[in-house]
């Protein structure tokens, strides 16, 4: 879906939240989760997630969020001119 | 001093009588079911609510989302009322305890016909009486009133909305075919004439504010929703935020705050109107339209040389207890006529505690008390 | 820093002083529903003060609490009773209820049908686990013909009520059905709902496996969402199969989709009315 975002991710688990039933897991296309000895979702491949946001969404629990790695070079500029694009805020 | 302005003064039926009070206690919101012998109330409100300022008339599906409709309404800021009769008010019970839970002003208008289930649809009867102080399920408080003639269905509606608003509760009035369906003339009193209490609104900061806690007035002050004191209204027990709660400390202080709140204010609620009762030793104890015979009947029994009295009770429940014990300081003998088996007789018994007779009398059969009957029974003695 | 997205806008949405995680079991669907509904009213960007959300009784009804918006939790069935009160009092206020299937379906079952044909300006959510789970797993008029439930240990009898079917019978300005594994879709419909005048009603799939699944042969939550995955067919394709390939398929997708006026904007209209001729006939 998403593969040039493959890499560019960080995935958290939020382990209090979790309950574990497996959804996120058992559906991630690359893999990325699995469930601890605990029976909790843990990450293991984070490098391999393609952001396609089928984790987060899923969650019954809000418990996973993916977020960007924060690059170095990422031009701030470029960042607040696509805020003002977006139009109305919340 | 200022001449008082004469008053308007009109030929109306009882349940009209209701429509007017309801108005000039600010009620803006009228949701209902049609149902006999109530449904002028329904008629007269889809006419008149639509031309005022703000006022929101629907005819609902049936009694149950009458209920809801009007719990929803004042939860969102309105005065609102319904009107219904016997098969509906067993309907309107479920979404009355939420009511009494969530603490939402609503006013309930019952017109009593007989029962139980359809029974007898365009007679009166008083026999919803017990099922208006008990009807929805688990322990709780509530104010009961009643009207015996029409300006008192006036009165007691603008009286049903204040205490209402005043203590967060709903307010069930009780009138009976009778005297829904009596047309005589009533007055109409001025604006200031009367007092119009609406609940008050808090001024804290939304964060500060806790919906459901003791303050001196009784209650929490109540916003309309959207007002930006975004909190949880349930009918599960629960904490001074109205969050769900099942903890033991938490359920006790509610359900004693809930009952406190109309108890400690007893002197304000309970209003009854006395007749002669001061030197009586035969007091009559009566509410609706007996009343009305009842008042006649004690009025006959002086002019007989009897010294009889009549205690007519404008609230229902809590019952007056206080009034009650100062008629028998002195009273000989109690006389409870009713359109019932004797359901008000016995908490005049349960407050008698044995001290003096208390004599019934009963009618089941669709017709009113009359006075002579009334006035039988005093003569006895 | 970069833009907030996903559960983070929940999180945002979240009362934060009540206890996480919520009280749903693991793998129940509602969750996602209340995730849903979360960022469709974020995506429209309607102040908190203007979301009310009315839930029922039941397992769904439990959800009204952990949002931040106006929240009340009524009596079994009766969600859209007091919606139409709040909306007709206040028609400003976007009005959401939150109800089951035996919520909407069985006990309400009169609300839900006279709100649609009334067209009153409120979206309804019916979250549909095919069983009363917060009772302990009884059969609801949502159950599946043949299953095993706690009121129907020899199966399920009777069959089950199409929402969809019903809420169009009873004349709803906007139907749509989603399931909680279809998100984006569901999402999508969402949105629309809240944002169309009158009645708008959307069915949410959302798998019971604690009182549902594990009585009829799902071993586990993921095993529900499998079968949402491969039963789902959008209504457009579901339209062109074969009659005898549509059973045990689940249509979803926008089924019915009107502009008419609802109740209250026709109510004050009429009002409206009133209050010219008043000014014009007054001396």
């Amino acid at each position: 879906m998403a593969k040039k975002d493959k890499g560019k991710s960080k995935v958290t688990v939020y382990p209090d939240w979790c309950k574990g039933c497996g959804i996120c897991v058992e559906f991630c296309p690359a893999k990325v989760l699995e469930l601890n000895a605990q029976g909790k979702c843990t990450v293991v491949r984070e490098e391999d997630c393609i952001r396609c946001g089928f984790c987060e969404l899923h969650c019954p629990d809000f418990a996973i969020v993916v977020r960007d790695k924060e690059f170095p070079q990422k031009d701030k500029s470029e960042n607040s001119d696509k805020k003002t694009a977006t139009g109305k805020g919340a | 001093m200022a001449r008082r302005k004469k008053r308007k003064e009109i030929f109306a039926l009882g349940n009209e009588a209701v429509v007017e009070g309801a108005l000039l206690a600010g009620c803006s919101f009228y949701g209902g079911y049609p149902i006999t012998p109530s449904t002028e109330i329904m008629e007269i409100m889809s006419a008149r609510l639509p031309k005022t300022e703000d006022g929101v008339f629907i005819q609902l599906e049936d009694e149950i989302a009458s209920m809801g409709a009007i719990i929803g309404a004042s939860l969102a800021g309105r005065k609102a009322m319904t009107a219904t009769s016997g098969p509906g008010f067993s309907l309107m019970q479920e979404n009355l305890g939420y009511a009494i839970m969530a603490e939402t002003p609503v006013v309930l208008v019952n017109v009593m016909r007989g029962g139980p289930s359809t029974g007898l649809p365009t007679c009166p009867a008083q026999g919803d009486v017990q099922q208006a102080r008990w009807g929805t399920h688990g322990d709780h408080p509530i104010i009961v009133l009643s009207a015996s003639n029409v300006q008192e269905c006036l009165e007691m509606t603008i009286t049903a909305f204040n205490m209402a608003e005043k203590y967060r509760t709903p307010v069930i009035l009780l009138l009976d075919e009778v005297t829904a369906h009596t047309r005589e003339k009533i007055e109409i009193p001025n604006e200031g004439e009367f007092e119009v209490f609406s609940r008050t609104i808090p001024s804290m900061p939304p964060e500060w504010y806790k919906p459901y806690e003791e303050t001196v007035r009784g209650v929490s002050p109540m916003p309309p929703i959207g007002s930006g004191y975004r909190f949880h209204v349930t009918g599960l027990t629960h904490d001074r935020n109205g969050f769900p709660s099942q903890r033991p400390e938490e359920v006790v202080e509610l359900m004693e705050r809930i009952h406190r709140k109309i108890d400690q204010f007893f002197y304000d609620i309970q209003l009854v109107e006395e007749i002669d009762t001061d030197d009586a030793d035969v007091v009559v104890i009566a509410y609706g339209c007996v009343a009305r015979s009842a008042e006649l009947a004690v009025q006959q029994a002086r002019e007989n040389g009897v010294k009889a009295g009549l205690l007519k009770l404008k609230t229902l429940f809590p019952y007056p207890r206080r009034h009650t014990e100062r008629v028998l300081a002195h009273a000989k003998s109690l006389i409870v006529p009713e359109m019932n088996m004797g359901q008000m007789s016995r908490e005049v018994k349960r407050v008698n505690m044995g001290r003096v007779p208390v004599r019934t009398i009963n009618r089941i059969d669709g017709q009113i008390v009359t006075p002579s009957e009334i006035l039988k029974v005093i003569m006895q003695g | 820093m970069s833009e907030i997205t996903g559960n983070e806008i929940i999180h945002q949405y979240l009362r934060h002083n009540k206890k996480f995680p919520h009280v749903l079991c693991a793998g129940c669907g509602h969750g996602i529903v209340l995730g849903t509904l979360i960022r469709s009213i974020h995506s429209l960007g309607i102040p908190r003060d203007d979301v009310v959300v009315v839930a029922g009784i039941g397992c769904s009804g439990r959800l009204a609490v952990y949002v931040d918006f106006n929240t009340i939790h009524t009596t079994h069935g009766r969600a859209l009773t007091f919606a139409t009160g709040i909306k007709m009092a206040n028609p400003k206020l976007n009005v959401i209820t939150i109800m089951g299937d035996g919520d909407a379906l069985s006990i309400g079952g009169n609300h839900l049908i006279h709100a649609a044909r009334r067209n009153i300006g409120v979206t309804a959510l019916v979250l549909n686990n095919n069983i009363y789970g917060m009772t302990g797993g009884q059969s609801s008029p949502a159950t599946p013909l043949g299953s095993t439930t706690m009121t129907s240990p020899y199966g399920q009898l009777d069959k089950s009520f199409d929402t969809v079917e019903l809420a169009k019978g009873a004349g709803a300005n906007y139907v749509a059905r989603g399931t909680v594994f279809h998100v984006r879709k569901l999402e999508k419909i969402m949105t629309e709902a809240i944002a169309r005048p009158g009645f708008s009603l959307v069915e949410a799939i959302t798998p019971c496996h604690t009182q549902y699944g594990r009585k009829n042969k799902y071993k586990s939550p993921v095993d529900m969402y499998k079968w949402m995955k491969k039963a789902a067919i959008s209504v457009e394709r579901y339209e062109e199969l074969p009659e005898d390939q549509r059973e045990d398929r689940l249509p979803i997708g926008v089924f019915v989709a009107k502009d008419r006026p609802g109740f209250e904007e026709r109510y004050f209209a009429m009002k409206a009315e009133f209050q010219k001729k008043t000014v014009k006939g007054g001396k």
